[in-house]
């Protein structure tokens, strides 16, 4: 049997096995409105707000196809290296549920609109590593159940659902890769980075939001294992949940050596759908799929099919942007970064949003050195994304701005930012509503000068007495005494002026 | 207490209300247009009319008495102001109960939606409403349009004014008997393999199938969506034709809607009512007669063709060599949609939810529902087009019958060659009687062997009586097939038709319906 | 074609052979279908879908190797919607045929399997 199997040691199991991995993600696009209906996305929404008879399956309603929505999985299709097919359609996939009002979801089945790609990826080591795209097709989300009367929300034990359809039919891009072989040991890591780029890449392009954390990009994540050197694959696993880049590559880690585990007990893998638990990075039985699901796929007659003219191909490969990782070779010569300050930056996530505080004025030096610095510290300190901190590109320029004009010191403006980032509103709202600014007023400083050498007469007498460095003193003095608001470099001079220097 | 009324002819003495609802839409809308009658006056003699038979007929499962009125008092506002809406405007409906109303509720016959109300009007209920047409209520029929007899209605069968203890054909029998007796001059219908034609056929009425996509079916509770099409009722051609104008056209909440201009039905209806016929090829379909079908049936049929010529039309035999498959293809076809189209009559949004206790799994709850709330014919439709989906059988059965479905489709084009229009009986029999096939569903299904063809390929298609079958006395139907958006030539031949046989009959057909028994 | 589609008996249709649907098959196609179906009901469905299927099965008579299948009755392709918001419905409205609701949302069971 499988469950009292140890998961086995990560060296262990490349020694015995070859991984097999396959990668199903899941991306909201961020169209204004719902694949087949003219509901709003809106995330966060009160419940049952963006519904329409369409999306909530009412009898006589009938879906018709957001061409923007066609647009981008052609355009997403395009980025991938993918074909697109010359004529396809949308299927309907059979199967009951709450969370899907026509009990069907329209989707496509053996024609997708895009298909035969790949994506190159940069792994840490600035290796390329070229992850095979099987397709890429439309679809539609389900509602957001919750289940009420369990433990924690979770479905086990609840004693009823709620449901809210405003997801329901917000278009959906699935992209699923070829099988991943040969990655060996860096499995794990060829996972996070094909996700991480995919994310670049679909953000880069402004389809989708790409929020891991809210959904708008997720992960399954397959996984099997074959004998060392056999061309076999294993039984493979689903695990589905992993909500963040680093969850993705921890989960296939953990598959990879709890697969190993079993098999070399000489149990057998379930084919099932895992669920993997950010808190113990580990995974745990969903549903077995022992019974094949019979969808009854069959082509949506409520729909006509789609014949992309070359034209209008054409038209959408010339609004791709440029690819990320060429972007990146164009900023490190621009930016004059080294290999390990781009990788730091890359790594970091911050390479868009300090583009974006360069273009809103600020130099390539200090926007970098804010983002990957301090901001990633408390993106850090909040367990968010660098991105999801709140702060914008442009209230970081508008901070970098204000030092330059020596409004705000250094410290200070850490302060500007933490009052941003607490939602007290731009920088110049929090320096005017909290009262920071740089005391460059003279008098009001001359008095704090005065009063720091009466308070050391002896300091005093040795600047007078030409011991300049000693003037550090009554600089750090009167630095306490105006609470850090006052320019130290000023500060020092009316000192030296007060000894006669 | 008990009187008799007569729907019919100008002889019999009848009271106003007969006088006006003896009346063709037509004439209706010339009398509102004239100002000798106002849309209210025609819209109260309608809804006496309804309940005085609608207890031996059973048409109708609602009837909106006080919004009818208000419809009607507002045609004639708006008459009076000079903006009379259409040339259709005062002039009262019959909506069969699968399209939606958002001021009626909307059940398909069905126990699944018993007092569901829609948040929203189906394009063609918008339409009708926009065109000041009144609507009187919403019709019987078979559970979710399946079915040929309007048995299959979870309220209780609608019966045939011809002979009330026979069915008044399927599943939009609700309609055709609503007009046959009288209780509305026009009616809506939906067809998906027969269901306005047919019991048009058995009624002595006219029922049209517009190309698919002709008219939209946002709005339409699917059953079979590639096959499905909403269509006008009436007492003559003309009438269906005033109609079928008024809820055609492009819709953009309908994406198989035919983005073209709507062909001119009321013009060609004029224009064959001059009873010249000389330059259209018509086409016997060989397929479509013979062994199987009712004697009376064939020979009113032989004597409509007859007339046909008679009236100019060059009549040849044509071949549709697959016609013979389309039954299965259909049964295989129409199952399979209507399997996933039912699927969202599941109790957790709308509608009937069954065995809700508060321990049973929303699973449990879903099945115990659709177990209650559907009937026997819909169950098996299910269950039929689960089983044909099935992966191991798509493609012996749902592929296969689409590829037949081409076939049908290339033999209608390679006819369409060689003439102008096609026809056939509309059914192999004259009504029967209630009951007569329930338990035998292969038997029912047969009632639609001439009609599946038309949806199938999507063309135009037309039923107008034929006479009565001299050997039961029940009207038959002369079925008249077109090209996709060639509607207008199911109108020219239609009316041509329809005039000769009046004259060659010594009236209308309508009017010769036996006398109902009223409350 | 009538005698033919009548005929109910054994499967006459030369070399094609329709499988006979069970009493099992039917309980299973139940399942997927999520209907209750009673015992007796298992009996009727198995016997007439058995019908049924011997008469549509006909369609495979025609050998349609190279023939393309239709879906849709009309050949219309590309027809698509501008990505702008048009008004649904109301809360209220969206619930108001709910069999239950609370806190604005539809109230269902509990779902016993995970989602697929
Ligand atoms: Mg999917
Ligand atoms: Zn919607």
């Amino acid at each position: 049997m499988t469950a009292v199997a140890e998961i086995m040691d990560y060296d262990e199991l490349l020694e015995r096995f070859d991984p097999v991995l396959g990668l199903e993600v899941h991306v909201e696009l961020s169209t204004a409105t719902k694949m087949f209906c003219g509901c709003a996305t809106d995330f966060g929404a009160e419940p049952n707000t963006q519904v329409c008879p369409v999306c909530l399956g009412m009898p006589g309603a009938l879906p018709v196809v957001n061409g923007t929505a066609v647009e981008s999985a052609i355009r997403i299709g395009l980025a991938l290296n993918c074909r697109v097919a010359e004529w396809c359609r949308f299927a309907r996939k059979n199967y009951f549920y709450p969370d899907m009002p026509k009990n069907f979801q329209t989707s496509q089945y053996d024609e997708p609109i895009v298909f035969d790609g790949y994506l190159d990826v940069v792994l840490d080591d600035g290796e390329t590593f070229r992850v095979e795209i099987e397709r890429a097709h439309m679809e539609e989300d389900t509602g957001k159940s919750m289940h009420v009367g369990g433990a924690a929300g979770r479905i086990h034990g609840a004693e009823h659902t709620l449901m809210d359809y405003n997801r329901a039919g917000v278009p959906l891009i699935e992209i699923v890769t070829k099988p991943i072989v040969g990655a060996g040991e860096r499995a794990p890591e060829v996972a996070r980075a094909y996700v991480t780029a995919l994310r670049d890449l679909l953000r880069s392009m402004r389809v989708s939001d790409v929020r891991m954390d809210q959904g708008s990009l997720r992960c399954d994540a397959n996984v099997s294992l074959s004998p060392k050197g056999s061309a076999e694959f294993g039984t493979r696993t689903e695990t589905k949940n992993v909500n963040s880049l680093r969850s993705v590559e921890r989960a296939v880690r953990y598959e990879m050596r709890r697969h190993a585990g079993v098999l070399t007990a000489g149990g057998t893998i379930v084919q099932e759908t895992r669920h993997f638990d950010e808190s113990t990075a580990s995974t745990s039985a969903g549903r077995p799929k022992e019974t094949a699901e019979d969808y009854r796929y069959f082509p949506e007659p409520d729909l006509v099919p789609i014949a992309p003219s070359n034209e209008w191909i054409e038209q959408l490969r010339e609004t791709l942007p440029e690819l990320p990782w060429e972007r990146r070779k164009r900023v490190q010569q621009d930016w004059q970064l080294s290999d390990e300050e781009l990788r730091d930056l890359v790594n970091a996530g911050a390479l868009d949003l300090v583009a974006a505080t360069v273009d809103a004025g600020a130099s390539p030096a200090e926007a970098r050195s804010w983002w990957v610095a301090y901001l990633s510290q408390q993106a850090n300190t909040q367990g968010v994304e660098l991105e999801a901190l709140a702060i914008t590109p442009e209230q970081v320029a508008r901070v970098i701005e204000l030092v330059s004009e020596g409004k705000l010191t250094h410290k200070l403006a850490r302060q500007v930012v933490d009052g941003v980032l607490a939602g007290k509103g731009d920088p110049d709202e929090v320096v005017a509503t909290e009262g920071i600014e740089v005391v460059s007023d003279d008098s009001a400083l001359q008095a704090a000068v005065d009063e720091a050498l009466a308070a050391q007469p002896d300091v005093a007498d040795k600047i007078r007495g030409g011991k300049v460095q000693a003037a550090g003193a009554v600089v750090g003095a009167v630095m306490k005494a105006t609470q850090g608001q006052a320019d130290a470099k000023r500060v020092r001079e009316l000192v030296l002026a007060a000894c006669g220097q | 207490m008990t009187s008799t009324a007569s729907g019919g002819g100008p002889s019999d003495g009848r009271t106003d209300t007969a006088a006006l609802t003896g009346l063709t839409a037509a004439e209706l809308a010339a009398k509102l247009a004239a100002g000798e009658v106002s849309s209210v006056e025609v819209t109260r003699a309608y809804l006496d009319r309804i309940a005085a038979v609608e207890p031996a007929v059973h048409a109708f499962l609602h009837v909106d008495e006080e919004g009818a009125l208000a419809a009607a008092r507002r045609a004639d506002e708006d008459r009076a102001a000079g903006r009379a809406s259409s040339e259709l405007a005062g002039v009262p409906l019959a909506l069969k109960d699968v399209l939606t109303t958002s001021d009626m509720p909307t059940t398909c016959g069905s126990k699944m939606l018993e007092g569901w109300t829609p948040p929203y009007d189906a394009t063609v209920t918008r339409r009708l409403r926009e065109a000041g047409v009144v609507l009187l209520g919403k019709t019987n029929m078979d559970e979710f349009a399946m079915g040929s007899s309007t048995e299959n209605s979870a309220y209780g069968p609608t019966r045939n004014p011809w002979d009330t203890e026979r069915i008044p054909g399927g599943s939009g029998g609700g309609s055709s008997a609503a007009l046959a007796a009288f209780e509305a001059p026009l009616a809506i219908g939906t067809d998906t393999g027969g269901s306005i034609r047919q019991p048009g056929a058995v009624t002595g009425t006219v029922g049209v199938k517009p190309t698919y996509g002709g008219v939209s079916r946002h709005g339409l509770v699917a059953f079979s969506s590639s096959l499905d099409q909403a269509g006008p009722c009436g007492r003559t051609v003309l009438d269906a034709a005033l109609l079928h104008e008024v809820i055609a056209g492009h819709d953009p909440l309908d994406s198989t809607s035919v983005d073209a201009p709507v062909p001119q039905v009321v013009a060609a209806a004029r224009e064959g009512a001059a009873g010249d016929l000389r330059g259209v090829r018509v086409g016997v379909v060989r397929e479509l007669g013979g062994e199987g079908y009712q004697e009376g049936v064939q020979r009113s049929f032989r004597a409509a063709v007859d007339q046909l010529t008679a009236l100019g039309a060059e009549v040849v035999e044509v071949s549709c060599p697959h016609f013979d498959y389309g039954l299965g293809a259909y049964y295989l076809i129409a199952p399979s949609e209507c399997s996933s189209n039912l699927a969202r009559f599941d109790a957790m949004r709308y509608g009937l939810r069954v065995g809700d206790d508060g321990s049973r799994s929303a699973e449990e709850v879903m099945s115990l529902t659709r177990e209650a709330g559907f009937g026997p014919e819909v169950k098996r439709r299910i269950m039929l087009g689960t089983y044909a989906l099935s992966s191991g059988y798509y493609d012996a059965y749902y592929g296969q019958a689409q590829k037949v479905r081409t076939l049908i489709t290339r033999d209608f084009t390679a006819a369409f060659e060689q003439v102008d229009v096609l026809v056939s009986p509309t059914t192999p029999t004259t009504a029967f009687r209630i009951g007569e096939r329930v338990e035998n569903p292969m038997e029912m299904y047969l009632a639609d062997l001439c009609t599946i063809p038309s949806n199938l390929a999507g063309n135009a298609s037309m039923s107008v009586p034929s006479g009565l079958s001299d050997e039961d006395g029940l009207p038959v139907g002369l079925q008249i097939m077109a090209p996709p958006m060639a509607d207008d030539r199911l109108y020219r031949v239609g009316a041509a038709y329809e005039a000769a046989r009046d004259a060659a009959q010594g009236g209308a057909l309508i009017d010769r319906v036996p006398q109902l028994e009223v409350a | 074609m009538l005698d033919r589609a009548r005929d109910t008996g054994k499967n006459d249709q030369g070399a094609r052979a329709v499988p006979t649907i069970s009493r099992d098959e039917v309980a299973h196609l139940a399942g997927l279908a999520r209907l209750a179906v009673t015992e007796s009901e298992l009996d009727t469905f198995a016997g007439q879908l058995d019908v049924i299927l011997d008469s549509v099965a006909r369609v495979g008579e025609v050998a349609a190797e190279d023939i393309p299948p239709t879906s849709h009755a009309v050949p219309v392709t590309n027809v698509f919607r501008s990505d702008v918001v048009r008004p649904g419905l109301s809360q209220e409205q969206a619930l108001a045929g709910a069999p239950a609701a609370e806190e604005n949302r539809f109230r269902v069971p509990r779902i016993l399997n995970e989602e697929a």
